[in-house]
Formats: structure tokens, C-alpha cells, sequence
């Protein structure tokens, strides 16, 4: 199984006449995810693609039967374009967008607090539920069809530790970039949430970085609530303090928001933690009781981490 | 995007936020000049540069005549100011605030910025004022009062009486509080600030509230709305390599290591920091090359990097998905043959058309060692140019 996005997800790129969106489009379509129209305002009723295009997002929901949005346009524009498909009643919508003004999130969060419609991102990579279903950037063949449901702040970083997975023969349920932004749709919360309602999901991936509390407030949820394993890994242990890194949510402010004080909290709910990137998917695997592919730890179903679960990943030369 | 101060309280000073009166100098004898002009009995004479804990290194000093402030501008035009907040290395003074000195009766605190947990502004004041406020949240965190505001509506006066009443102000000054703070917040949002902060802010003899100090921080996503905030940037403030990388649109932060690493996403580039660190080295800079490098921008973050004279190793590591890994080959042996650079280079590759990238390194006739992990890399790197220290 999967969350949010599979078979039966019909999707509507708004953007998807410009350079990116019809690049990322056509990925999409290979890899079998249903586009089944685009929006640009002024181009409705031509054809892009071999896909109709509409004018406005409500159009193309009531003509096409959509339920997801992909939003490919540029940063002056895109918290209409969230605003539109919200307003449009669409149940998912997913920015890709980078660079969007913190001030034009905090009007579009404001709304969407008290609406169905669940966004994820902006400045995100996508969702993707391997062999189903693919919404965004991410390059479809290194994923795998599996249990491990994986949620990231970073887009590259995610590429690494699923290749790792699949390198080990562990596939996904699901992978959702939440975003590098300060504001963001979905937050670590929501997404440890679905995974771990979901059958599918036997094992959870949280790839976080410096910046804000969104990985403390889903370990203490994880720590009352969730009986899976749950793998964790902080980037940014050696960024320095006060500078921005790259996403514009990455920053330690204040003495806020730093890599030891999201292990510490991790830690403390039994999560997994592993010091370095390169040692995700074994630990995982360890996880999940793939003996056979152990390097390192006891395979424990439920609360595997309670003494000194950081120091397993790291027993090799340094 | 970060201002000074004097930049800061000259845009609060436009939306009707009160300053006290001053001017910025360049030289000595404009200090004197400025001085004699606004007259008063004391004047400040203010570092200005884009980091905090000026008083305490020295930055700040008090003049009771116009030669007594050109002397102190003389001493502090020049001189190195070294802060918590600059780091070991300091920053040389350019510019200096002069300004009249108040009565002052008492400091407070008070700032507005995104609250990233709630999605909205909110305020945050504090009877604590001249005080770092990472401090008084440490030692006394229930002498901050919170105040969130909701987008829609914007700062009510009643935000601004609850805000001005818990800080203790008496009813004058609470009615002074409300149109400073509807100011204060008009500033924010109308400037697309991500921080605007007033430490202190002070009441005053005479019975009124004043900016003594101001720090704001423009959102770098908005500034395409501002082009105006444009000439405010100083790059005297900023490190030579980050302004020459700015410029071809990557994302380079100098640091303090040996091995240089080159990037692509900026979640990959912190944890190849980490990994780098993990086995024995220290990362030279914090670069991302973007989704979409293309050769030549390849290119320049390689001489940018190189232009560290730390860099004793490169670390290139490339996931790729929209970046090729042959268009980030082809860019790196270009640099290679252009630059001619004598450190050793381990790559890194992974991802879209990964085959072809790894040909171009074989066949380009130039010594780079190829990596077949992160882990891999990272122990190759530090072994090929040394650990820490």
C-alpha cells in the first residue's frame, strides 16, 4: 500500500505548458502517472502534450475529474496558484516551487488551516508511491515498490537514501519531500501520521535538517504513538549558526533549531538515529530484520532504540 | 538580506516608527559635523556593521562635544570589532551612526517575525531590554510575552494595549504603544522584513517610546518585489567568495576547513559536510550548484572554491536527477584543463545518465578519483588531502 498518491490519482499540472513543467510532465507521464490536464491561464482549450489545457483550475477539476495538482510556476505566482487549486476544492496539491516570499505562505497557511485540501511543499521534490504513482521531480528508477514509507526536508538527499534502499533490495511505500521552506503544507507530523496508519508501511524514514522544531514535534508523537521502526538522520550537524543553508528554512537562529537538539529529542523517542547519510538504508534494512543485509544492531521490531541507539551505525573505522 | 542600522531606522522612521535623530559618517571630521549639528548635550557615536554585540567589543561610546565624538569616530573608523556574532575573524568598521542620547528610563524589547510552528507573524516583547533575547528565552523564558497575529486582520490596537500593558508601561505610554506597533508591524509586512527587532526600545524622559537600536532582515524570496532595497546591500559585510559565487547563482557558504565540496542540493551538501567530518576531515565551504548547473556554472563554482586558499581537496557529489551527471563531468574536466589545479579531486556520481558521466572522467586524460558512494568519497577525499589539522 501507499499514502496520498497511487493508481487511482488524476493529476493536473498548473504550469505545465512552461519549460519545467512540461519536462517533469513528461516524466511523469513515462512513468505512468494519469495527467489528465494542464492549466495556463490564456491557453484553454489547446493541447500540450496530447493533454487538455484549461484556463482555470476549477475548469480543469470540473471537466477532468481531478483530485491532485502539481504546481510548476514561478515564485511571484505560485501562492495564487495554491490559493487557486485550494479554492478549487482539490483534496491534494503539491508545490514544487522555489523561492516563494515567507509573507505569501504565511496568507496561503492561513487559509489552508481550515480546509480539506492537504499541500505539500513548496520548494519540495514531490511525492512518489513507487510503481503507482509519480508527482514531481524526482528521478523515477532509482525507487522501488516496498514497505518503508520515507519523508524528507531535502530533494537530493532523499535520491541518496533511496537508492540506498533499493541497493538493498527495500522498496517504498511512499517518499513525500516535504520541503525546504520555513512554511510548508505538510509537516513530519502529518506524514509520520499516514505511515503509520498505513498496513503497507512496516518502516519509517524521517531525513531532517537544521532549522525550526518540525522533528521534535513528530518525535514526540512518534514516541507515544508509533509502534513501527522509525529511522532518523539530521543534515547540517556541522553547519555553523546564524547561516542559511541553502534552503531558506535551513538556519539556526537563536541557538534554535540545531542537529543535537533534534538527535536529542529523536533519540529519547526511540528513534534510530544515524550520525552519518551513508548509513540510512542499512540501518533501515537492520530495522526491518533483513538479517541477512545486517552490518550493524539487533533486528527489534518495536522500540528497538532504547539504549544508545546512535552508537550502532557508526562502529566502523572513522 | 541584512541592512544596518542606520539603513533599518531610516525605513521604520518612514512608516512613522520613532528613531532618535542621527546621521551616518564616513570620515572623523563628518562625525564632528554631524555632532555640532544635532546639538545636544551627549551623542552616540554607533559601529555600524551587520552583526550584534557592538557595545561590549567597543563599538559604542558616548561623547559629551562634537571633538569628543570625532576622536571616538576617529578610533572606531577602521578598527577590527570582534562579536559573538562576526566570528574570530571580526569586521572592519566603514561607517559609523551618529546620534543624539536620550534620557532614557527604561529598556524593553520587542521584535516582530514569522513564527515557523504557527505559520503566522507574531511579536515577542520583553522587560528585558538591551539583552540578548536567545538569553532571557534561556534564563527567563516567562519574560517574553507572545503575541501572534493573525495575516487577515493584521496588529489590532487591542494586540498592541496587551502587548504594552504586560511589558508594565503606564497608561501614557500604553497609548503611545498602540500606533508604534501598528508602525512596527506596517513596516514588516510592507517591506517583506523576515525580522524586525527593537532592542532596546526605550521609554524616555519626556514620555515617550523610541527605536534606540533597530536590526531589520529582508526576506531574500521578496526582494524581486523590492528593487529599491537593492543599493542597501553592503559588501564590504560579506565574505569576497559569497558575493563572486552570488553572481553566477550559487549557493556558497565559507567555512573554516580544508576540503572543498561541490554539491548538488542543499540537504546533500549539509550531509556531505557531515560525512566529510565523520571521517576525519573539515569541510572548506557549504556549496550547492542547484537542480539545473549547467557546464559552465560547474565551472565557476570549481574556481570559486579553489580560490580558498584552505582547499587542500575537492569532494564533488552529484545525485543526479535534473542535473546530468555528464553535463556535471563535462564541467568539472573543462575546469580541470582551464584551471589547472594541482589538489587531488574525488568524484562522486550517481543518478541520470551516470554511465556517460563517468567516460568523460576515464577518457579526459586528467588524474580524478572516482568514489562509488558517499561514505567511499568522503574517506578517499580525506585520506587524498589530510585530516583536520
Amino acid at each position: 500500500m501507499s499514502v496520498l498518491v497511487d493508481k487511482s490519482t488524476r493529476l493536473i499540472v498548473q504550469g505545465l505548458t512552461g519549460r519545467e513543467g512540461s519536462f517533469h510532465a513528461q516524466q511523469m507521464i513515462q512513468y505512468g502517472t494519469k495527467i489528465v490536464g494542464g492549466v495556463t491561464p490564456g491557453k484553454g482549450g489547446t493541447r500540450h502534450l496530447d493533454v487538455p489545457i484549461f484556463d482555470t483550475v476549477a475548469d480543469a477539476v470540473h471537466r477532468t475529474g481531478a483530485n491532485a495538482s502539481v504546481i510548476f510556476v514561478p515564485p511571484p505566482y505560485a501562492a495564487d496558484a495554491i490559493l487557486e487549486a485550494f479554492d478549487a476544492a482539490l483534496p491534494l496539491v503539491i508545490c514544487i516551487t522555489e523561492g516563494i516570499p515567507t509573507l505569501d505562505m504565511v496568507r496561503v497557511a492561513a487559509v489552508m488551516k481550515h480546509s480539506a485540501t492537504r499541500l505539500i511543499g513548496p520548494n519540495c521534490p514531490g511525492i512518489i508511491s513507487p510503481g503507482k504513482c509519480k508527482i514531481g521531480i524526482m528521478p523515477g528508477p532509482i525507487h522501488k515498490q516496498g514497505n518503508v514509507g520515507l519523508v524528507s526536508r531535502s530533494g537530493t538527499l532523499t535520491y541518496e537514501a533511496v537508492d540506498q534502499l533499493t541497493r538493498l533490495g527495500i522498496g517504498q511505500s511512499t517518499c513525500i519531500g516535504i520541503g525546504g521552506d520555513p512554511i510548508i503544507g505538510t509537516t513530519f507530523l502529518d506524514a509520520v501520521k499516514l505511515f503509520n496508519d498505513d498496513p503497507g508501511t512496516h518502516a519509517i524514514a524521517m531525513i531532517g535538517e537544521i532549522g525550526g522544531n518540525a522533528e521534535e514535534v513528530a518525535a514526540e508523537y512518534i514516541k507515544k504513538h508509533v509502534k513501527k521502526p522509525v529511522v532518523g538522520f539530521i543534515a547540517g550537524q556541522t553547519a555553523p549558526p546564524g547561516r542559511r543553508m541553502g534552503h531558506a528554512g535551513a538556519i539556526i537562529s537563536g541557538g534554535q533549531g540545531t542537529a543535537a537538539d533534534k538527535y536529542k529529542a529523536m533519540r529519547a523517542a526511540g528513534i534510530l538515529t544515524v550520525q552519518s547519510p551513508a548509513d540510512i538504508g542499512q540501518t533501515l534494512a537492520a530495522a526491518l530484520g533483513k538479517s541477512s543485509l545486517m552490518v550493524i544492531g539487533k533486528p527489534k521490531k518495536s522500540a528497538a532504540a532504547k539504549s544508545k541507539p546512535q552508537s550502532r551505525p557508526r562502529g566502523r573505522k572513522r | 538580506m541584512k541592512i544596518h542600522e542606520y539603513q533599518a531606522k531610516a525605513i521604520l522612521a518612514k512608516f512613522g516608527v520613532p528613531v532618535p535623530r542621527g546621521e551616518v559618517v564616513f570620515q572623523k571630521d563628518e562625525a564632528r559635523a554631524v555632532a555640532g549639528r544635532l546639538g545636544t548635550p551627549v551623542v552616540v557615536v554607533k559601529a555600524q556593521i551587520h552583526a550584534g554585540g557592538r557595545g561590549k567589543a567597543g563599538g559604542v561610546k558616548l561623547a559629551r562635544s562634537a571633538e569628543e565624538a570625532a576622536s571616538h569616530a576617529g578610533h572606531i573608523l577602521g578598527m577590527k570589532l570582534v562579536t559573538p556574532q562576526t566570528g574570530e575573524e571580526g569586521r572592519i568598521v566603514h561607517r559609523l551612526l551618529i546620534e543624539e542620547g536620550l534620557d532614557i528610563k527604561r529598556e524593553l524589547y520587542l521584535s516582530v517575525l514569522v513564527d515557523r510552528a504557527t505559520g503566522t507573524p507574531v511579536f515577542m516583547a520583553s522587560t528585558a531590554g538591551g539583552m540578548e533575547i536567545e538569553e532571557v528565552a534561556k534564563e527567563h523564558p516567562e519574560k517574553i510575552l507572545r503575541q501572534a497575529i493573525d495575516p487577515a486582520i493584521g496588529l489590532q490596537p487591542f494586540h498592541a494595549r496587551k502587548l504594552a500593558f504586560g511589558l508594565g508601561l503606564s497608561p501614557e505610554l500604553v497609548i503611545a504603544a498602540v500606533p508604534f506597533l501598528q508602525s512596527l508591524y506596517r513596516a514588516f509586512i510592507e517591506t517583506d522584513a523576515s525580522l524586525v527587532e527593537i532592542n532596546p526600545l526605550v521609554a524616555t524622559g519626556d514620555g515617550r517610546l523610541v527605536a534606540l537600536d533597530a536590526k531589520v532582515t529582508f526576506d531574500d524570496n521578496a526582494l524581486y518585489r523590492h528593487p529599491e532595497f537593492k543599493d542597501l546591500r553592503d559588501l564590504d559585510e560579506e565574505s569576497p567568495l559569497e558575493v563572486e559565487a552570488s553572481k553566477f547563482k550559487l549557493n556558497y557558504i565559507k567555512l573554516d576547513g580544508t576540503i572543498g565540496c561541490m554539491v548538488n542540493g542543499a540537504g546533500l551538501a549539509m550531509a556531505t559536510m557531515d560525512i566529510i567530518k565523520l571521517s576525519g576531515g573539515s569541510p572548506a565551504n557549504f556549496l550547492d550548484v542547484g537542480g539545473g548547473a549547467s557546464e559552465d556554472q560547474v565551472k565557476n563554482a570549481f574556481r570559486i572554491l579553489l580560490s580558498d586558499p584552505n582547499v587542500r581537496g575537492v569532494f564533488v557529489n552529484i545525485f543526479g536527477g535534473i542535473l546530468r551527471c555528464d553535463v556535471l563531468a563535462s564541467g568539472v574536466v573543462n575546469a580541470a584543463k582551464e584551471l589547472k589545479f594541482k589538489v587531488p579531486v574525488v568524484v562522486r556520481m550517481e543518478g541520470t545518465n551516470v554511465g556517460q558521466g563517468q567516460e568523460i572522467l576515464r577518457n579526459s586524460g586528467l588524474n580524478f578519483t572516482v568514489a562509488s558512494g558517499m561514505k567511499d568519497g568522503a574517506e578517499k577525499i580525506v585520506a587524498l588531502a589530510g585530516g583536520a589539522q
